[in-house]
């Protein structure tokens, strides 16, 4: 993409912490509007933990987090909704409803934050699930389809409203090669069409490279970032052992 | 080539000194863990017992199967080796996959600060950590009451955000569905006190007072302390399961990063249908238990049942009645904040799911009872 980068969502100075427990320290990094961004570290270094830091979920115990210009911490809990309401997120289970059924998952949002009748709202819910693939599955229950589907469910009720960032807790874990690969089409097609910001947080190496253009690498043993960038730049060019390992599935060698 | 060492048939394992500096170890038969295995120590004592020697080699010819015995065997002799002696082992003559698997198990040096050390907590200190920890919870406790009856005013002024359907569901699960469970132990509990009640009234012949026994009993207490502990251990655990699991598979998450309150949304309704519930499942209760002390006033103490209605009505007031439904209400109210408090605030893996659940169960029934005498103080300092 050549167009002028407009920032979107910009951490500053951000410190993670479960009370005493350090999970990260000093992160600084800025996601421009349209990017597909990735966060990608090793298991348990804190990639979703900064997910939810970045939706919402839980306060930093130290540093901003801006929408914009908009300091999304300090605002009213009234002013962070609003925000909040921009966003689409895929959780990492799916996070389905499981007492309501898929057309239900996806037509709650809109229950909530329009004023469509029930008829528009069960079109809105028929079109997101043609969107990913699952048409006709309007009256099934979460408990009734397979991990894959979830997954594609819960990314149509994501993008229920229409929302300017997409937010995915590892996409593709849990899918198998082909779901995986499509569902890595299916977000670059949202990104285009939509016009959104896209931030993933996984360790799949084969989306990184196929879907990010941005990236954020965290590290569990110095706690921190310690690189970020476009991941196909960073494995061209980096020099930091760690991150070339990981991007190179730990054979520590650049293949040419 | 003297042989030197002592040879055990059954257990593999014989010495040959090849030269001064030289120990050879011969492994044969079977080393695996089934079966019963030389100690390390056997080679350390021959290695010992010659001072020059500096060298222990292997020889497994006759080694017919191995398992992890043998690896563990190997790796106590390095260990062994390594502390205050001069003797290196070479490993040349051990089987191939023995030796990728000894390389392996010794290619990460351990980790400093991996090994979990018991750690010694003085009796103080763990009396000082679980105060605050005790702090802590009845903080959280406090907040979530908070949090709850901040819904319940939402409620009021129309704001609340649930759906209809969820509330009459969980109304029918709590309610109507209840209602067999219900009827069956209050009958059993009229039952009971109508026998114990009858051994002490027939010596005075004063049989028909039965009816104002039971009557009482039941309407102005064990109505509705049954009634509320059958609720918390079928509705209030259910609660706490189903919230728990919520939150384990993130689905409260995402009604938050939503902007639905989970407060408004899951805990509401179920507060909501459990308060207008419990009323009424208790008054069911009451004529259950009435009924079952009737079966036995009619049947065993000869009481017509006329008799038995009449006395009924006449010793239970309405009072009584009022103070069952209170209670009744209170219970609902206890029994659903603990139930969902504990699935709200439950920890993101099964087993938290099961502690919710056992600790709902346990707080309801504590709460019920201790609201119970409350109530019971409070009403007969007021005489009523």
């Amino acid at each position: 993409m050549m167009e002028k980068k407009e920032p979107h969502i910009i951490v500053e100075d951000l410190t993670m912490a479960y009370g005493d427990f350090l999970i990260q320290r000093d992160l600084t990094f800025t996601i421009n509007r349209g990017d597909i961004f990735i966060v990608m570290g090793g298991s348990g270094c804190g990639k979703s933990t900064l997910l939810r830091h970045l939706v919402g979920l839980q306060r930093p115990a130290k540093g901003k987090v801006l929408y914009r210009d908009f300091n999304f911490w300090d605002a009213e809990p009234g002013e962070r909704e609003t925000i909040m309401r921009s966003f689409g997120i895929l959780y990492q289970s799916g996070a389905l409803w499981s007492s309501l059924t898929i057309g239900e998952n996806i037509s709650l949002p809109l229950q909530q934050y329009t004023n469509l009748s029930p008829g528009q709202i069960r079109e809105i819910a028929a079109l997101k699930l043609s969107l990913v693939g699952l048409t006709g599955f309007d009256e099934y229950y979460p408990s009734e389809i397979s991990g894959g589907m979830k997954k594609r469910a819960g990314l149509a009720r994501a993008m229920a409203l229409d929302p300017e960032i997409l937010f995915f807790d590892e996409p593709s874990a849990g899918l198998d090669p082909i779901s995986a690969h499509l569902l890595d089409q299916l977000i670059l097609e949202l990104r285009e069409s939509l016009g959104a910001t896209v931030v993933i947080v996984t360790h799949e190496l084969a989306s990184i490279f196929a879907v990010g253009n941005n990236s954020v690498f965290l590290d569990p043993e110095t706690k921190t970032m310690i690189a970020q960038g476009d991941p196909k730049k960073l494995l061209a060019e980096s020099k930091d052992p760690k991150v070339v390992n990981f991007l190179t599935r730990g054979e520590g060698t650049k293949k040419e | 080539m003297p042989a030197t060492g002592s040879m055990d048939a059954r257990s593999g394992l014989s010495f040959d000194l090849l030269s001064e500096d030289t120990l050879l170890v011969r492994l044969a038969g079977d080393w695996k863990l089934g079966n019963r295995l030389p100690a390390a120590d056997e080679v350390m004592k021959q290695a010992d017992a010659g001072p020059k020697i500096r060298r222990i080699i292997f020889d497994t010819e006759g080694l017919r199967g191995w398992d992890s015995g043998l690896l563990i065997f190997l790796i106590r002799i390095q260990e062994l080796a390594s502390q205050g002696r001069t003797v290196t082992i070479e490993q040349d003559g051990l089987l191939p996959g023995v030796k990728r698997l000894l390389h392996l198990a010794s290619a990460v040096p351990e980790r400093k600060g991996a090994r979990r050390e018991e750690a010694r907590i003085s009796s103080l200190d763990r009396l000082g950590g679980s105060a605050i920890a005790g702090w802590k919870s009845f903080l959280q406790t406090l907040e979530f009451i908070g949090e709850a009856a901040i819904a319940f005013m939402r409620l009021f002024s129309g704001k609340a955000r649930f759906r209809p359907s969820d509330f009459f569901l969980i109304i029918q699960e709590c309610g109507a569905q209840a209602l067999p469970i219900v009827s069956l132990i209050s009958i059993l509990v009229g039952l009971i006190l109508a026998f114990i009640g009858a051994i002490q009234l027939k010596i005075f012949g004063a049989q028909i007072y039965v009816a104002s026994l039971v009557g009482i009993g039941m309407v102005r207490a064990l109505a509705a302390i049954m009634t509320g502990i059958i609720m918390a251990g079928r509705t209030g655990a259910a609660f706490a399961a189903q919230l728990g699991t919520m939150q384990v598979n993130e689905e409260i998450d995402a009604l938050k990063t939503l902007g639905i309150p989970p407060m408004e949304f899951l805990v509401l309704p179920r507060m909501l249908a459990l308060f207008l519930m419990m009323p009424l499942l208790s008054l069911y209760a009451d004529l259950m238990g009435i009924l079952g002390g009737l079966v036995i006033g009619v049947s065993m103490l000869d009481l017509n049942f006329m008799e038995y209605f009449n006395k009924t009505r006449e010793s239970v007031s309405i009072n009584d009645f009022m103070i069952g439904l209170f209670s009744a209400a209170v219970f609902g109210v206890l029994v659903a904040l603990a139930g969902c408090k504990q699935g709200m605030q439950c920890g993101r893996s099964a087993s938290a799911v099961g502690e919710a659940t056992t600790s709902a169960v346990v707080t309801s029934i504590v709460s019920i009872v201790v609201a119970m005498a409350l109530i019971t103080v409070v009403c007969s300092v007021l005489n009523i």
